[in-house]
C-alpha cells in the first residue's frame, strides 16, 4: 500500500484522526504500528514500556486491515494503543511493575483489554507503572524509573507513569491506566495530557491486577477529551460474570454525545454549567504556579458560560489517612495470593512451607509494596480492626456525603490535581508520609467512587504542565468529557508536545 | 500510641514477610511516622454512621452480583501452569507439609 501521508506526522495525529485515516484508506493499520513501534524503540530511554512484540502488534495491524478491506468502518478499528502493565494480557507478559510477576504469562486477557481489541486497537506492548499501582512517581517500578517527557530528569507521575509518559511523548496515540487513588489523573496532570477516572464499577475490573478493589478504576489516558470518550466507550459496560463489583449500566457512546454538543455549542457552550471549587483545594498546601494556571483554565470555563461557585469538602485532608488505612488494607489481602506457589516468584532457598513463603514475598516484593502490606496486615489485625479500618470506612461515607451536599450547589467540581508540578526522579527520598500527603486532591473522590479527570490547563514552574481536575457525580462521565471538550476546543494546551517528542 | 520492635516482628509474621534486622528499625519509624497521620481520624465524630464499602453503596443497597454456579470457564490447566515455579504431572509442588 502506498501511503499518501508523510509517516513522519503520523504520530501527531491523536485517535479520532487516526480513524480517519485508516477508514479512509490514506494510511493502514500496519503502517501506523509499524510507524509508532519505530518511535517507541527511538525513545526507549524515556522507560515507557516493559514489554513490546512487533510480531504480536503486527499481526493484530493486519487483522485490522483486513476488517477495513471487508468494509467495517468502527470508531477505534487499527487504531494502536498500549496497556499498563497491570492489565493481564495473553500476548505479552504481565508484571504489574513487580519482580514478584518477571516473566508471569497470562492465561486470558482482562475485560478491557479484550473490549479493546474486539474494537480492533492494535496492542504495542505494556507500559512501565509503580509496582502493583502503588506509588505516584513510577519510581517504585522494580525496573526501571520512567522520564517525564517534558524534562527527562522528573518523574512523570505514577502509578500510571509509562502510560503518560507514553502519550505525552506520541509514542502512542491513547494508553489504558487504572486509578485507585489518583493514579490517572495525576500522571495526566504531570505530563499534560488528558485521562479521565470513571465512576468506580464503570469499567470491569476482570483481570486487573487488584490493589484495592474497593477502590481500583481502569480508565482511558489520550491526548483529548473526545479521544477519552472513543476508548471509554469500549472500555466500558458491566461484566456480570466476571466482576461482581461491575455496575449494571451500559456503556454510552461518549465521543457522539460530544460532537452532537458542540454542534450546537454557540458562543457560550457552556451555559448554565455550575463549577463547584472546594475551598480545601485553593488553600496554601498547592503552589503558587499550579493554582495560577488552575485559575487560568477556570477563567477560560467562564468565558464559555460557566459559573463558579464555592463548595466545602471539609474532611478532604482526612481523606489521606482514610485512603492509606484503607487501601493498603485491601492490598495486604489481594498482595497474599503471591505465595510463590501458583505463580510468582519463589525464593532458592528455604527450609520449610512457611519459610518458603517469607523468603519468596520478601524478595518479590518491593519497599512500598512490603511498607504497605505491612500497614495493611497491622490494621486489619485482632483488636486494631475497629480503631482503623472500619473506623476509616465510616469516614468514607462522611466523605461521600459531604461530595453530594456539595453537589447540590454545582454540577462539577474542578480544582487542582497534584499540588505542585512534577519533581525530580529520587527528589523525594524515602519519606512515604510526604509522597502520601501530595495525593490530598485526588484521594478523596476515589473514597467516594466519583468520576474525575485530568485536563491540561497549562504550565507551571520550569515550563511543566499542569492538569485541571474535574470530578463529576456518579455516573456523569458524558457531562466531565463534554466540558472538557468545550474547553479544549476554545485553548490548545492539549495539543502542546514536548521537546523529546519531535 | 506508637508500635514497637514487637509489633513489628508480629506483623511481618501475619502478613509471611521476612524483614532484614536493618529493615525493622526503619520499619517501625516510618510506620509510626504514618500512624501519628492516621490517628487525626480519632478526632472525628462516627457515632451511628455505617461504613462504606461499596462506593455505589451511598445511593441505594448494592447487592453482589451472583452468578449462576455453572462451569463457565474453559479447563486452561497448562496455561495456567505455565507461570507456576514448580509443577509436576499437573500438580504444584510445595514443601512438605506434613511430617
Amino acid at each position: 500500500m502506498t501511503s499518501s501521508m508523510n509517516n513522519l506526522d503520523l504520530h501527531d495525529l491523536g485517535v479520532a484522526e487516526l480513524a480517519a485515516q485508516l477508514a479512509a484508506g490514506t494510511v493502514s493499520s500496519v503502517e501506523v504500528t509499524q510507524h509508532f513501534f519505530n518511535r517507541i524503540q527511538q525513545h526507549s530511554a524515556l522507560g515507557a514500556f516493559l514489554a513490546l512484540d512487533a510480531d504480536v502488534s503486527l499481526a493484530q495491524a493486519r487483522a485490522a486491515d483486513a476488517r477495513l478491506a471487508a468494509g467495517e468502518r468502527t470508531p477505534l478499528l487499527g487504531v494502536p494503543l498500549a496497556h499498563k502493565d497491570v492489565f493481564v494480557t495473553r500476548d505479552f507478559p504481565t508484571t504489574a511493575g513487580s519482580k514478584m510477576l518477571e516473566n508471569y504469562r497470562s492465561p486470558f486477557d482482562a475485560t478491557v483489554v479484550s473490549q479493546l481489541a474486539s474494537a480492533g486497537m492494535v496492542s504495542l506492548g505494556k507500559l512501565n507503572c509503580d509496582e502493583f499501582a502503588m506509588g505516584s512517581g513510577n519510581e517504585n517500578s522494580a525496573y526501571k524509573p520512567v522520564q517525564n517527557p517534558w524534562d527527562t530528569s522528573r518523574v512523570p507521575g505514577g502509578s500510571s507513569g509509562g502510560s503518560a509518559a507514553a502519550v505525552a511523548a506520541r509514542l502512542v496515540p491513547a494508553a489504558t491506566g487504572t486509578d485507585t487513588g489518583g493514579s490517572i489523573r495525576q500522571p495526566a496532570s504531570l505530563t499534560g495530557i488528558t485521562g479521565i477516572k470513571p465512576t468506580y464499577g464503570r469499567c470491569s475490573r476482570y483481570g486487573m491486577v487488584a490493589f484495592a478493589s474497593s477502590l481500583d478504576q481502569a480508565g482511558p489516558m489520550a491526548r483529548s477529551a473526545l479521544d477519552c470518550a472513543l476508548l471509554l466507550s469500549a472500555m466500558a459496560g458491566p461484566d456480570p460474570d466476571r466482576d461482581s463489583t461491575s455496575l449494571d449500566l451500559p456503556a454510552l457512546d461518549y465521543a457522539a454525545d460530544l460532537t452532537a454538543a458542540s454542534q450546537q455549542g454557540g458562543a457560550k457552550p457552556l451555559q448554565g454549567l455550575r463549577i463547584g471549587l472546594p475551598t480545601q483545594f485553593f488553600g496554601a498546601g498547592c503552589a503558587p504556579d499550579v493554582l495560577a494556571a488552575v485559575r487560568g483554565a477556570l477563567a477560560e470555563f467562564e468565558k464559555l458560560g460557566a459559573t463558579l461557585v464555592n463548595v466545602s469538602l471539609p474532611l478532604t485532608e482526612l481523606s489521606i489517612p482514610v485512603y492509606y488505612v484503607i487501601a493498603p488494607a485491601e492490598a495486604s489481602s489481594n498482595l497474599s495470593r503471591f505465595d510463590g506457589v501458583r505463580y510468582g516468584h519463589r525464593a532458592a532457598h528455604y527450609t520449610d512451607l512457611t519459610d518458603m513463603y517469607k523468603k519468596s514475598r520478601s524478595e518479590g516484593f518491593g519497599d512500598e509494596a512490603t511498607r504497605r502490606i505491612m500497614i495493611g496486615t497491622y490494621v486489619l489485625s485482632h483488636g486494631y480492626y475497629d480503631a482503623y479500618y472500619l473506623k476509616a470506612q465510616k469516614i468514607r461515607r462522611l466523605i461521600a456525603q459531604d461530595f453530594q451536599t456539595a453537589f447540590a450547589q454545582c454540577d462539577v467540581i474542578a480544582g487542582p490535581v497534584s499540588p505542585t508540578v512534577a519533581w525530580k526522579i529520587g527528589e523525594k527520598g524515602d519519606d512515604p508520609v510526604a509522597s502520601y500527603l501530595a495525593d490530598i486532591y485526588t484521594l478523596s473522590s476515589s473514597l467516594a467512587g466519583l468520576p474525575g479527570m485530568s485536563v491540561p490547563a497549562g504550565f507551571g514552574a520550569g515550563g511543566m504542565p499542569v492538569g485541571l481536575q474535574l470530578i463529576g457525580n456518579y455516573f456523569k462521565e458524558a457531562q466531565l468529557l463534554g466540558a472538557a471538550h468545550q474547553f479544549q476546543l476554545a485553548t490548545d494546551w492539549h495539543q502542546k508536545a514536548p521537546g523529546v517528542s519531535a | 500510641m506508637a508500635l514497637t520492635f514487637e509489633d513489628i516482628a508480629r506483623v511481618a509474621n501475619l502478613a509471611r514477610l521476612e524483614l532484614r534486622p536493618d529493615e525493622t528499625a526503619h520499619t517501625l519509624s516510618q510506620l509510626n511516622g504514618f500512624f501519628a497521620l492516621v490517628e487525626q481520624m480519632q478526632a472525628v465524630n462516627t457515632d451511628g454512621v455505617e461504613p462504606l464499602a461499596h462506593p455505589a453503596a451511598l445511593l441505594g443497597e448494592v447487592a453482589l452480583r451472583l452468578r449462576e454456579d455453572i462451569a463457565s470457564e474453559p479447563n486452561q490447566r497448562e496455561a495456567s501452569q505455565a507461570s507456576a515455579p514448580a509443577v509436576e504431572r499437573g500438580l504444584f509442588l510445595v514443601p512438605k507439609v506434613i511430617e
